[in-house]
């Protein structure tokens, strides 16, 4: 190879023009047949009885109920996984203790587990035949009632928070924390003044995916909830009841609010991701944060 | 000396970390361990007789191999496409790449129920993409086929993402080099590039078959639920809970834990396996 030769190789293209574009046609086909379709066929089937039908079924005291749980779900269990979240990333990224690797692996432990097997594990306990059925039966309802559905969904939910702000935090260091303290600012100023502005991003990033999940958990809210429709009925268990009532349209109507949501989200958590270049997602891919730290 | 004992108590610069630690092991502990020991202790109240005859009963057996072979196969196809998409991606530029990146994570975001309704009627006889099938005698929903494809829609970001950075971070100068030492670009791709990314494809492999395993929400509408032909185990489990027969489901339960675990397991060595192979490169 003569030196000018070199100077000319491509290597970032070095493919013949040929199989770059039967690879580029092999990528979109196989993502319009599997993502694009779907997403459009769901507008599409939501509208197939007209727009009056739509907004009538959207306007239905049990769908409205429907919506307003799931409100009430994601409205306690992320900003309570927000606060943990912070709460171990503050722990783990600012301190040295024996047992790390352990814990991260212990947090990201939901992700592995069967939705299934997220709601029975609350059934076993709570539930009438379970360790405390009797007592709380009698005293306070959990199972198929809302306490539940929104343990379960916190149970599901748990790593999103802490998993996006972990390895945010470990980048950053401690020194700016520290040089605050030595500065003399307080524990609580450090945080709200230093820390807090610092992973912004990070913590609306975790926000926006666990609110995702939060609002759409269908296996394990579907576990513990009893379906009592007007009472412990969530959109996605919503939408599963108007399915197999065979009122299929009605069923696109109601998902199409939740398709809705997972598109604001996929835009947000693109926007997110340009503002902070370093966030990529982990808790949509739970890769084991554990030995990235290394 | 003042300065010595802060020094040897560096940690203690900053405040808070007892309370913090102390409410993370707090929380972790109420909402994920308590509750999951509850189903090892259940299953301890069970005889072995009354453990193997529900786990290895004919009707699991038949969920288990369905399962594992179901996620199997939908892992595979995702490893193959998810890597072109991976590729197309990172090394070209065309229209609506942006588009295109950011819908890869849709199966994430699109809860599991509409993702199952989608694709049951999608591929009903029917359906958009059952009707053009029917000619050919292919039926997709109600049908093992119809478990596949929805296992293939959850686990599809999982390949594209894991391999994606490390596509990106993929140091042009070692094609440059086999290039002029006189490498066909076939052999560049086998020989150089396709080793690098083999733990990050199989990191993404094992994550798209663990989340296929555990799959309840998409499948349950595309799935017939009959015993020994369209019961993926999430779904036998299921079953057992509403025939309100807790000891039969946890006991399945526990199997599928212990599965999982050991995929956390492998994807952990891997994990590690992988950043060793970057900490290589970059030295």
């Amino acid at each position: 190879m003569t030196a000018a030769e070199k100077v000319n190789a491509p290597h970032r293209m070095a493919e013949p023009p040929f199989v770059r574009r039967l690879l580029i046609a092999v990528a979109l086909v196989f993502i319009a047949l599997f993502l694009v379709v779907p997403l459009v066929s769901v507008f599409a089937e939501a509208l197939k009885q007209g727009i009056g039908f739509y907004f009538q079924t959207l306007h239905d005291p049990l769908t409205l109920s429907a919506i307003k749980l799931t409100l009430i779900t994601a409205g306690i269990s992320v900003p309570l996984n927000c606060v943990f979240g912070v709460a171990a990333a503050w722990a783990i990224a600012k301190f040295d203790f024996r047992g790390k690797n352990i814990l991260l692996t212990l947090i990201d432990l939901p992700f592995s587990i069967s939705p299934v097997i997220s709601g029975l594990i609350f059934v076993l306990i709570f539930g009438a035949q379970g360790w405390f059925g009797s007592w709380f039966t009698e005293h306070m309802k959990i199972i198929f009632a809302v306490p539940g559905i929104v343990l379960a969904t916190i149970f599901v939910t748990f790593p999103f928070v802490a998993r996006e702000l972990i390895p945010l935090m470990q980048a950053q260091g401690r020194t700016e924390e520290e040089a605050a303290r030595v500065l003399g600012a307080s524990g609580w100023q450090t945080f709200w003044r230093v820390t807090i502005p610092n992973i912004k991003w990070g913590l609306i990033y975790g926000v926006i995916l666990c609110n995702a999940r939060a609002m759409g958990e269908f296996g394990a809210v579907s576990v513990v909830s009893g379906h009592i429709q007007g009472q412990t009925n969530t959109i996605p268990l919503h939408v599963q009841i108007l399915y197999e009532g065979n009122n299929f349209t009605g069923a696109f109507a109601v998902a199409s609010l939740l398709t809705f949501l997972a598109l604001v989200t996929l835009v947000l958590k693109t926007w997110v991701e340009n503002k902070n270049t370093a966030l990529r997602g982990t808790a949509f891919t739970p890769v084991p944060i554990g030995n990235k730290a290394a | 000396m003042p300065t010595r004992q802060t020094g040897a108590k560096k940690n203690r610069v900053l405040p808070g970390f007892k309370l913090t630690l102390g409410f993370t092991l707090f929380y972790l502990g109420l909402i994920v361990l308590i509750p999951l020991t509850a189903v090892f202790i259940k299953t301890s109240t069970l005889s072995w007789a009354q453990f193997s005859q529900t786990v290895f009963s004919p009707q699991a057996l038949a969920a288990y191999r369905l399962s594992f072979g179901a996620s199997f196969f939908a892992a595979l196809i995702n490893a193959v496409f998810g890597l072109i998409v991976a590729w197309v991606l990172v090394r070209y530029s065309f229209f609506g790449k942006k588009f295109v990146d950011a819908l890869v994570d849709l199966p994430f975001a699109l809860p599991t129920a509409v993702a199952g309704i989608t694709l049951a009627t999608l591929y009903a006889p029917n359906g958009w993409i059952g009707h053009l099938l029917v000619p050919f005698g292919i039926k997709v929903s109600y049908t093992q086929l119809g478990i596949f494809v929805a296992l293939t829609f959850i686990g599809l970001p999982f390949i594209v993402r894991t391999v994606q950075p490390v596509l990106e971070d993929f140091d042009p100068e070692l094609e440059d080099a086999a290039a002029s030492l006189g490498a066909s670009r076939w052999q560049i791709f086998w020989r150089v590039i396709f080793p690098t990314l083999t733990p990050a494809l199989l990191t993404g492999f094992a994550l798209a078959f663990a989340r296929a395993l555990g799959e309840y929400g998409s499948v349950v509408f595309i799935s017939s639920n009959i015993p020994m032909k369209t019961q993926i185990v999430p779904l036998l489990i299921m079953n057992e809970l509403d025939s309100f027969q807790y000891a039969r489901a946890t006991a399945l339960a526990v199997v599928m834990l212990v599965v999982s675990f050991l995929l956390l397991l492998a994807v952990n060595v891997l994990q590690w396996w992988s950043n060793r192979y970057n900490t290589n490169n970059l030295a």
